[in-house]
C-alpha cells in the first residue's frame, strides 16, 4: 500500500476482515478477562478495555492516543467521564499500552463506514471487524485531528456509556430494584426511594464479569456537566517542574549513547568511509553502518537510507566523533537538482497539463473561460518545509537475544512496535514499547525511521542505546511538507460576476478534499498534475490544507479585489447557501470589527477554511513600516461542532496559528545539489515571542458534529496575513515565505501603499 | 579535570572533559533531565539554566566555565520550602505548556527577567524571551502569565475566564 488513503483503507479492510458479512464469531464480547491477564498488575482493575475502578473508587480512563500536549488525555478523559457520571477530581488517566487491544478500531469505524447507519443489531459485528482492521494494520495513530471526532465519540462514550449501564445492572440486581429506578453521580450509583447510595467500586467485581453494551443509550448534551467546561490539563502540572519524562530523559543502567548521519541527498549509501579519527575520539565506543530499511504502512513507505553511527559514553562524545567522520556517499542521480530547477518542473508539468486529474469538475468551465468579458490568473508556490519539534528526534533499546525494550515518544506506537519487530526479526509480542510524552510531533512523529536506527545500535553493541539526532539531522533528515505550485484562473462576466474557478496545482496528497472551495461559483475545475520531486513528502500539520488554504484564499481575495468588491463582503455573498461557514465568517468581521479604519501603513486581511472537520475564519491586522512587516492583532473563529474541551480548542487554534505564521514568514527549506541547505534554527527560524501577535480566539458551538481542533488553525493565517499585507501595500504575496519579499523595493515601484 | 560547582544549592564536583558543554553534564552526570537539548548551537533556548541567577545557555557553556559558580536548574526553581515559583503557578493557572518540552528554559529566562525587573513591559518581555522558541506557538499565554505575577512575586489569584485567553463559547 502506498498511502493512507480512504480508498487504500477501504481495501485493506476488506482483506483484513473479510467483508462486512462476518458474523458473530467476530463479535468482540467482553474481552476483559484476557485482556486483564496480558496486562498484568496493571489489568488488577480493569471492568472495560478502557475503565479501572480501584477499590477505593479511582476511576482510571484509558487512553488509546499518544499525549504531544494537544490535551487529548484530558479531553477523551472528559468524554469517557460524562457518559460514566464518575468524579472528575477522583479520575485517573492513562495511556493504554501499545497492544492490539488498543488499536484504533474507532477511526476505522469512521472511516471506512463513513455515510453508513448500521442498525444497533449488527453494531457488535461491525465493531468487532473493524476491531480486526485496526489491529491488522497495527493502527495506533494520534494524527489527523481525529482523536476527539473518532476515538472520543465512538469508543470513549461508548465505554463511558456501557461502562455506567452495566454498573446500574448490577446494582439493581444486588438491591432487588428495577434498574431504571437507579441513577449515577459522581462515581456513585443511588435509588432515592430506598436512600441507597454506593461507591461504584462496590459493583466492580460484578461488572468485570458483564458483557459491555456497544450500543448504550449517550446522555443528551443538555446535561453534560464535564464535557464543554474547562477541565484544566492533566498533563501540565508535571511540564512546569522539569519532571515530565520524555523519551530522552530514560537513563538505563550501562547505557550508551549514539547520534546519526546520513547522506545529504536522500537515498545514498555509504561508498566509502574513514572512521579512524571518530574512533580515536575520546569516549567512541564503537563506528556501526546502518543499513537501509523500506518499512510500509497506512503513511506510506518509508525509506531510512544507509546511516553512519557513533557510538559514545555520552551524547557529547558522539558528537565531537561524528564531526571527525570522512564520508563519501553513493551518487544517487539527484546531484544537480535545486529548489529553482523543481519550480521550473513544475511549472512545466502544470502548463503541459499531462494525465491531468480532476478533484471537483462543475458546470461548462472551458466555454466559460472562452467566452469571459475578464480573465484573471496567477500561479502561487511554497516551498517545503521541515517539522523541527523542539524535541529532536531520540530513542532508547534494549534489545536482548528473544525480546526488546523500546523507550520513544511517537504518533503510532503499535506501528513502531511492528516495525521495529519486523526489522530485528522478532514477533511484536516480544517487542514492548514504552510510549512517553511528545515533544512535539507535527506529523513528523509519525514515521519510524529513527526508532529503527536504535534497535539496530543495541542489539549490535549489546547494551541499552539512546540514540539522539543532532538539530541538522532533524531538519535535514526530515519527510517535509511538499513544496508546490497552483496556477488559477478566474472568469468574469461584464457586470464583475464571478463565473468560473480553475485551479491546477502539482502533487496530491491528503486530505482529498484540501483544494476544494466553499463558495458558489457555477463552473469549477480543480485539479493536478503529478511532478515527482526526490524529497521525501511528509504529513505537516494540515498537510495539504498547510498550501491550499494559502494557494485558494489568496486567490478568492485577488478575485474579490478584480471584481472591485470587499473581501469579506465578496465571500459572504458567495456564502450565502453555506449557513454554517457565513456565521464563522459573519462572527470572525464583527469580532474584528472588519470595517472599522486602520491607521496610514496598517491592513486588514481576512480567510476562511474548512478543514478536519471545522471551519475557521481568521482576521489579520498588519502595520508595515518601512517594509518591515509586524502582524498586530490575529481574530479567530472556530465552529469545531461541539467543543469538548473550550480551552483544549482555544489553545489549538493558537498553536496552529503560530506554526503556519512561522512558515508565512519564514520558513523554507531549499534544495541545492539535491540536499537541504538549512540546518538549525539560524537558518530555518521559528516565530519568537517578539514577533508572535495577540490573538483572540472565539468558539461557536453549532452542534454539528464534532470536528477537529489540533490541526485547523494552520491553513488560514497565512492568507488572511498576505491579504493583509496587501490590503497594507498592494503587493500580492503570491510565494512563501514573506521574508523572500523586499516590500520596500514594492513600495518604491508601484507607490501603491494604503 | 575536576570541576566544582553548586547545583540548585548543593556542592557537585564532576570528574569530566573541561570543555564537555554544561547541558551535557547536567543530564548526563547529574542526572537532572528537565534541562532540554533542542539545538546545540544556543539558538532555541530549551537549555536555559541560572549562573549566578543570570539566565544562560548551558548548551554552549562549556562546564570549565562555571568552576565555583551557582547553578539553579528547573528543578532547582521551587523555593526551599518546595512550593512553586509564583512563576510556575502562573504557568498552570494561564495553561501554558502544550509538549511542554521548551518550558523549563521559558521558565529559568521568565525567572531570571522578574528577578532583576519584577514589572516588565512587553518590550523587557519581548527582549528577555526571545531567544525561546516555542514550537507549539504559547507566546501570548507565556506574556500573560509573566504579567500575572505581580512585583512582589504573588501570581495573582486569576478566575477561570482569564484562561481563555480570548476564547468565548456562543451557542448559535
Amino acid at each position: 500500500m502506498s498511502k493512507w488513503t480512504r480508498r487504500a483503507f477501504i481495501t485493506s479492510g476488506i482483506v483484513a476482515g473479510g467483508g462486512v458479512v462476518v458474523g458473530i464469531a467476530m463479535r468482540p464480547g467482553n474481552q476483559v478477562k484476557d485482556l486483564a491477564a496480558k496486562l498484568g498488575d496493571d489489568g488488577a482493575n480493569l471492568v472495560h478495555t478502557y475503565v479501572k475502578i480501584d477499590s477505593d473508587n479511582t476511576i482510571t480512563a484509558i487512553i488509546p492516543h499518544a499525549e504531544m500536549g494537544q490535551g487529548v488525555h484530558t479531553a477523551l478523559g472528559q468524554m469517557l467521564a460524562e457518559e460514566l457520571d464518575a468524579d472528575w477530581d477522583q479520575l485517573k488517566l492513562e495511556e493504554a499500552p501499545a497492544i492490539g487491544e488498543y488499536a484504533m478500531y474507532a477511526a476505522g469505524r469512521r472511516y471506512l463506514l463513513t455515510g453508513i447507519d448500521f442498525p444497533n443489531l449488527v453494531i457488535p459485528t461491525v465493531d468487532g471487524m473493524m476491531m480486526r482492521v485496526a489491529d491488522t494494520l497495527n493502527m495506533q495513530i494520534t494524527g489527523g485531528s481525529m482523536s476527539v471526532r473518532t476515538t472520543g465519540i465512538l469508543a470513549m462514550r461508548t465505554a463511558g456509556a456501557a461502562t455506567r449501564q452495566m454498573l446500574q445492572q448490577a446494582a439493581a440486581e444486588a438491591w432487588n430494584v428495577p434498574v431504571e429506578e437507579v441513577t449515577t453521580e459522581k462515581s456513585h450509583l443511588i435509588h432515592a426511594a430506598s436512600n441507597r447510595r454506593e461507591p461504584y467500586a462496590s459493583f466492580a467485581g460484578h461488572v468485570a464479569e458483564m458483557t459491555p453494551s456497544y450500543t448504550p443509550t449517550f446522555k443528551d448534551p443538555a446535561d453534560y456537566k464535564i464535557v464543554g467546561t474547562h477541565k484544566p490539563r492533566r498533563d501540565i502540572p508535571a511540564k512546569v517542574d522539569g519532571s515530565v519524562k520524555f523519551a530522552m530523559d530514560v537513563q538505563l543502567p550501562n547505557m550508551l549513547y549514539a547520534t546519526v548521519v546520513r547522506s545529504p541527498v536522500p537515498g545514498g549509501s555509504v561508498v566509502e568511509l574513514d572512521d579512524s579519527a571518530a574512533r580515536s575520539v575520546e569516549g567512541v565506543v564503537d563506528v556501526i553502518v546502518i543499513p537501509a530499511t523500506t518499512v510500509s504502512s497506512m503513511l506510506g513507505d518509508t525509506v531510512s537510507a544507509e546511516t553512519v553511527a557513533i557510538v559514545a559514553d555520552s551524547y557529547w562524545s558522539a558528537s565531537k566523533g561524528l564531526k571527525e567522520l570522512t564520508v563519501q556517499w553513493s551518487e544517487v542521480g539527484f546531484e544537480t537538482v535545486s529548489s529553482d530547477g523543481i519550480f521550473e518542473q513544475f511549472n512545466r508539468d502544470i502548463s503541459a497539463r499531462a494525465e491531468r486529474q480532476t478533484d471537483h469538475v462543475q458546470g461548462e468551465a472551458g466555454s466559460v473561460f472562452a467566452n469571459a468579458a475578464k480573465v484573471v490568473d496567477a500561479d502561487y508556490h511554497v516551498p517545503f518545509l521541515a517539522h523541527t519539534c523542539m524535541e529532536p528526534l531520540n530513542a532508547t533499546a534494549d534489545v536482548r537475544a528473544d525480546s526488546a525494550e523500546i523507550w520513544v515518544g511517537c504518533q503510532n506506537p503499535l506501528g513502531f512496535r511492528r516495525d521495529i519487530a519486523n526489522s530485528l526479526g522478532m514477533d511484536p509480542e516480544k517487542v514492548t514499547l514504552h510510549n512517553h510524552s511528545m515533544g512535539g510531533g507535527f506529523g513528523r512523529k509519525a514515521r519510524p525511521d529513527w526508532a529503527l536506527q536504535v534497535a539496530h545500535l543495541a542489539r549490535e553493541v549489546g547494551r541499552p542505546v539512546q540514540l539522539i539526532w543532532s538539530r541538522e539531522e532533524d531538519v535535514r533528515q526530515d519527510f517535509y511538507r511538499p513544496a508546490v505550485q497552483s496556477r488559477f484562473r478566474a472568469a468574469f462576466d461584464a457586470q464583475d460576476n464571478l463565473l468560473a474557478w480553475e485551479n491546477t496545482y502539482t502533487n496530491k496528497n491528503e486530505p482529498i478534499e484540501a483544494p476544494l472551495i466553499p463558495y458558489a461559483i457555477p463552473a469549477q475545475d480543480i485539479g493536478y498534475v503529478s511532478s515527482p520531486v526526490h524529497i521525501p513528502f511528509g504529513a505537516w500539520r494540515s498537510v495539504d490544507h498547510s498550501q491550499h488554504g494559502f494557494f485558494t484564499e489568496s486567490f478568492i481575495d485577488e478575485v474579490a479585489n478584480a471584481a472591485g468588491k470587499d473581501s469579506f463582503e465578496f465571500r459572504a455573498e458567495l456564502l450565502k447557501d453555506s449557513p454554517r461557514h457565513l456565521a464563522v465568517l459573519n462572527k470572525a468581521a464583527e469580532e474584528a470589527q472588519w470595517s472599522r479604519p486602520l491607521p496610514e501603513g496598517s491592513g486588514r486581511g481576512i480567510s476562511l477554511q474548512e478543514s478536519f472537520g471545522s471551519i475557521v475564519a481568521q482576521v489579520v491586522e498588519v502595520a508595515v513600516v518601512e517594509g518591515e512587516v509586524s502582524v498586530e492583532r490575529v481574530v479567530a473563529v472556530i465552529d469545531a461542532g461541539i467543543a469538548v474541551a473550550p480551552d483544549g480548542i482555544a489553545a489549538q487554534l493558537e498553536s496552529g496559528i503560530i506554526y503556519g505564521l512561522t512558515a508565512a514568514l519564514h520558513g523554507e527549506i531549499t534544495i541545492e545539489k539535491g540536499a537541504v541547505v538549512q540546518s538549525n534554527f539560524h537558518d530555518y527560524k521559528a516565530v519568537r515571542m517578539n514577533e508572535a501577535p495577540n490573538i483572540e480566539t472565539h468558539i461557536i458551538n453549532s452542534g454539528h458534529d464534532i470536528g477537529g481542533a489540533g490541526e485547523p488553525g494552520t491553513p488560514g493565517i497565512a492568507p488572511a496575513l498576505m491579504n493583509a499585507v496587501f490590503n497594507a501595500t498592494g503587493t500580492r504575496v503570491r510565494q512563501l515565505p514573506l521574508s523572500r519579499f523586499d516590500l520596500n523595493y514594492q513600495v518604491e515601484e508601484t507607490g501603491a501603499v494604503g | 579535570m575536576s570541576t566544582s560547582f553548586w547545583v540548585n544549592g548543593v556542592q557537585q564536583t564532576v570528574d569530566v572533559d573541561p570543555s564537555k558543554p554544561l547541558l551535557w553534564v547536567i543530564r548526563e552526570q547529574l542526572g537532572l533531565t528537565g534541562t532540554k537539548f533542542g539545538c546545540g548551537i544556543s539558538q532555541c533556548g530549551a537549555c536555559t539554566v541560572h549562573i549566578d541567577g543570570a539566565a544562560i545557555r548551558s548548551c554552549v557553556t562549556p562546564i570549565s566555565a562555571i568552576e565555583g559558580k551557582q547553578l539553579t536548574t528547573i528543578e532547582g526553581l521551587r523555593s526551599a520550602s518546595g512550593d512553586l515559583h509564583p512563576l510556575q503557578q502562573a504557568w498552570v493557572d494561564h495553561q501554558v505548556p502544550q509538549c511542554g518540552y521548551c518550558q523549563s528554559g521559558q521558565l529559568m529566562s521568565a525567572s531570571a527577567l522578574l528577578s532583576n525587573n519584577p514589572n516588565p513591559t512587553d518590550a523587557d518581555i519581548d527582549t528577555a524571551m526571545q531567544g525561546n522558541i516555542c514550537r507549539c506557538g504559547m507566546y501570548g499565554r507565556i506574556r500573560s502569565a509573566i504579567k500575572s505575577v505581580d512585583s512582589v512575586g504573588i501570581a495573582s489569584n486569576t478566575d477561570e475566564t482569564l484562561f481563555y485567553n480570548g476564547a468565548e463559547v456562543n451557542h448559535v
